[in-house]
């Protein structure tokens, strides 16, 4: 579904990414793990377009998007969750998750998807008038899962959604990404919580200064002696 | 650069500028004494513009400043008396030298800009811009009304032609000599450092407001000594002089001849002189229909500016100084190398 | 009595004015983060172009002011992707110093094709001619003048608030980063800012060159710069600020040469810009600071 190869990406004139290879397969949860400043951030937003790469090729559903605008890219099916929420704090959260579905013209699957929404996110549904900077911090990642439902992913690029977040909440979200998974969709999945990610993904990568170190099946990386003393603190 | 060129370079320029003064004719002196001017316009806002990342539009109040100021403390007593019969009788009595009125001229306008300076530097650069262009209106509005002074619009005639080359390239020197000490001077990195990234200098112990403000202050003091310069080579001066058109051909030199280098701001200084002024006799000989196409000069002006900022940000020199260029010394970091 | 609510007359109308410029600022600037000098421009462009519309082309008023909204619109937009499009990305003060070589561009031009001189705008003598009523002195335009600014702020606060271009241009303006994450155009917002602000300038253009029957290619340049006091007075970025910011102004312009001694009142633009001042240094944030103003 998504090929990247040799991606190379430059921070100013830092290179950031040197040269990284990754498949997501239609249907996986893939995890991208790796300390702070590794790079996945890097990756996941040089993916969605907001990032010109230096070089390397993305392929997505067997088009190449990497000279793509950003939203052109999300009008394809592969949708960016950011890291830290990001929610537009002026906005309520109904205009949030209908800005989010504003590029779609199929309007009963709008419709559709804002009940499935609400739906998976009650509190939203009492809180949709209000503005979205009032919510907790929570409230405001299922917000942004939520409003990246809208816009209709096949492919979602999930970036730390248990950051900053209590042991509670994280609890009660990443069900959700499980039941998404379940639904078919794709997900393509950052996390710093390396256990919680490898429990719930099918494959993972560990990406180490910019470059990908190992790879395989979650089950055998949550296995893995270098996984366990370098991320699970085992 | 050894000692001894610069040396013989200043000899020689001294030997050139009293050639010219004695050899050309009227016009091509004013010329000639209108880049040197216009030198002394273009790197004191280099200051700001160039080195500290503020963008000040306050040249034309500044020089208004500094010649109505001058204008007033030179202009013999007798005509005085005769052109502003109200004026404080301190002020009418009051006759300094030429080189005193200068300096003046140049302290009011840094005290305008400091005044200026307390609320605004404080906030981001785009307020500076919006409140110098207002100083400008305020200036305008001053010299338009306080009569007793100023005489309104029908502005100060008649003043004395004291500007020579001599003076306009002596003071020319002189305030590069100084701005270039300035930039090359711990404070002068401290400005580098709050352009590229606020924070960051303020976390290494810049202290971001002073520095601004020291650049700012400066700025307009020499400003307000080009507005004496000016106001005494023209010999006549009214509000309607210190207009946007002057601000805005300031900050073209700047930009054009490259943001954060002091031979940039010389060379846009020259260029942005003679080019406007080829392209005045080009407005009259186009004529069409026997009307000047006036603002030709102006739009060109413009024009090259756009390109400018589209396809070099950095200006033609790219924050490189002369010195750079002879030693083929890599540059300070260019205003405009890097995105934001 | 009567005077005062002459003067109330006075401040509404210039105020109405100062405030459909000042909105076109604050749009443009929350979301490039660019104060457009180019602005008060766009204003002598639309009065030149109601002034060809009703001349030349001998249309009726309203159709003159809707011509000059469009076309002042169309050439924000054009000017958009020309001049600013190309510097994305690089420093906020590039745009800056571009927006000055357009109003530099823009002044020189009409002063080239159309001289210096200043050209009467007549409106209408139905809408122009001063009447007495109760006890005040007031033409049809003063009443212009605030109902179509008042209408047009209704239309651009509905299409700010319900359409989903509207509701993008409020994201972009809170992070654009986001925004093209939630697959907004931004380029298409952007442009759509510059087009809608543009709009509003012309068509206050044509009101201010209507109400003194005079334009020349410097028409727009004070009153453009005034209109960013308002938009600050409101607090940049606050499209409501920009609206209140407006007529705070133009009370606050207005009462001043009303009531300030004979002597000061040729000080009226001074007062303004003191004014800028004063607001800076006691409150950067406006009324309804939302901008992060004050830095380090």
């Amino acid at each position: 579904m998504l090929q990247v190869r040799d991606l190379h990406v430059a921070y100013g004139h830092v290179a950031a990414l040197k040269g990284i290879s990754l498949d997501v397969q239609p249907g996986e949860i893939v995890a991208l793990i790796g300390s702070n400043g590794a790079g996945k951030t890097m990756a996941l937003t040089a993916i969605s377009g907001l990032l010109r790469p230096r070089r390397g090729r993305i392929v997505f559903e067997g088009a190449e998007i990497s000279r793509l605008a950003p939203h052109e890219i999300v009008r394809r099916g592969l949708v960016h969750c950011p890291e830290g929420r990001q929610i537009f704090a002026r906005l309520t959260v109904a205009e949030n998750l209908r800005l989010a579905a504003g590029h779609r013209r199929d309007r009963n699957g709008v419709a559709r998807d804002l009940e499935r929404v609400l739906d998976l996110f009650p509190i939203l549904n009492e809180r949709q008038r209000q503005i979205a900077g009032l919510l907790s911090g929570g409230e405001q990642q299922m917000l942004a899962l939520g409003r990246s439902i809208m816009s209709a992913p096949r492919l979602l690029l999930l970036d730390e959604p248990s950051l900053g977040l209590a042991p509670l909440v994280v609890e009660r979200i990443f069900p959700v990404i499980a039941e998404l998974r379940s639904e078919g969709m794709t997900i393509l999945l950052v996390e710093q919580n390396a256990w919680q990610a490898l429990r719930l993904a099918d494959r993972a990568y560990v990406i180490e200064t910019g470059a990908i170190t190992l790879s395989g099946p979650a089950s055998a990386l949550l296995e893995d002696p270098r996984v366990k003393a370098a991320y699970l603190g085992a | 650069m050894r000692p001894v060129y610069g040396w013989l370079a200043l000899g020689l320029g001294a030997a050139l500028v009293v050639l010219a003064e004695y050899r050309l004719n009227d016009y091509y002196q004013r010329v000639l004494a209108v880049v040197a001017i216009n030198v002394i316009l273009a790197v004191s806002l280099s200051l700001t513009n160039g080195f500290s990342g503020d963008v000040s539009l306050g040249h034309a109040a500044f020089m208004a400043i500094g010649a109505y100021a001058s204008a007033l403390l030179t202009m013999p007593a007798s005509m005085k008396l005769l052109a502003l019969p109200d004026l404080p009788a301190w002020l009418a009595r009051l006759e300094l030298p030429f080189a005193l009125a200068l300096l003046v001229g140049g302290a009011l306008a840094a005290l305008a800009a400091f005044v200026v300076g307390i609320p605004v530097l404080r906030l981001r650069g785009h307020y500076l811009s919006v409140a110098t262009l207002g100083l400008m209106v305020i200036v305008q509005v001053v010299a338009l009304n306080w009569q007793t002074v100023t005489r309104g619009a029908r502005g100060l005639n008649g003043l004395p032609a004291l500007t020579s080359l001599l003076w306009a390239y002596g003071w020319m020197l002189v305030s590069v000599i100084i701005i270039w000490r300035l930039v090359r001077s711990p404070f002068g990195r401290a400005m580098l450092a709050v352009r590229e990234d606020e924070l960051a200098a303020a976390c290494r112990g810049v202290r971001v407001f002073p520095t601004r403000m020291l650049a700012f202050v400066v700025g307009a003091f020499f400003a307000g000594t080009a507005g004496a310069l000016w106001a005494h080579l023209i010999t006549a001066i009214a509000p309607a002089s210190f207009s946007f058109f002057i601000t805005f051909n300031v900050v073209a030199m700047v930009v054009i001849g490259g943001a954060g280098s002091i031979t940039g701001a010389v060379l846009g200084g020259v260029l942005m002189t003679l080019l406007p002024e080829w392209l005045r006799g080009v407005e009259t000989s186009l004529a069409v229909g026997g009307r000047p196409l006036y603002g030709l000069s102006q739009i060109v002006i413009a024009l090259l500016m756009l390109l400018v900022m589209i396809f070099r940000p950095q200006g033609l020199l790219g924050g490189r100084e002369l010195s750079d260029l002879l030693r083929r010394r890599e540059p300070l970091p260019a205003a405009e190398s890097e995105g934001a | 009595m009567t005077y005062l609510l002459q003067q109330t007359v006075n401040a509404l109308n210039l105020g109405s004015i100062y405030a459909l410029v000042a909105i076109g600022l604050t749009i443009v600037y929350g979301i490039l983060r660019l104060i457009n000098f180019a602005h008060g421009d766009m204003m002598t462009l639309g009065a030149y172009v109601a002034l060809a519309a009703l001349s030349a082309l001998v249309l009726p008023v309203w159709s003159a002011l809707l011509f000059a909204m469009i076309v002042a619109g169309a050439i924000g937009v054009i000017i958009e992707r020309l001049a600013y499009r190309p510097l994305r990305g690089s420093r906020e003060v590039a745009m800056l110093i571009t927006s000055l070589a357009i109003s530099s561009l823009i002044q020189n031009s009409a002063t080239m094709a159309l001289t210096a001189q200043p050209r009467p705008l007549r409106l209408p003598a139905e809408l122009t001619r001063r009447v007495e009523w109760a006890g005040l002195t007031i033409a049809p335009i003063d009443g212009v003048i605030l109902l179509l600014s008042i209408a047009l702020m209704a239309l651009l606060s509905l299409f700010v608030k319900y359409t989903t271009i509207g509701i993008a241009m409020r994201a972009c303006s809170e992070r654009v980063q986001t925004a093209h994450l939630m697959g907004v155009n931004v380029n298409r917002v952007i442009a759509v800012a510059f087009g809608v602000s543009a709009a509003l300038a012309g068509v206050a253009g044509v009101l201010w060159s209507g109400k003194f029957g005079l334009v020349d290619p410097f028409t727009g340049f004070v009153p453009g710069l005034k209109a960013f006091v308002a938009a600050v007075i409101g607090g940049v970025g606050s499209i409501p600020g920009a609206m209140v910011g407006g007529y705070l102004l133009g009370f606050a312009e207005v009462f001043f040469v009303a009531f300030a001694p004979p002597a000061l009142s040729g000080y009226r633009d001074a007062f303004v810009f003191v004014l800028l001042l004063a607001i800076l240094l006691v409150r950067p944030a406006g009324l309804f600071g939302l901008e992060e103003g004050r830095r380090a």
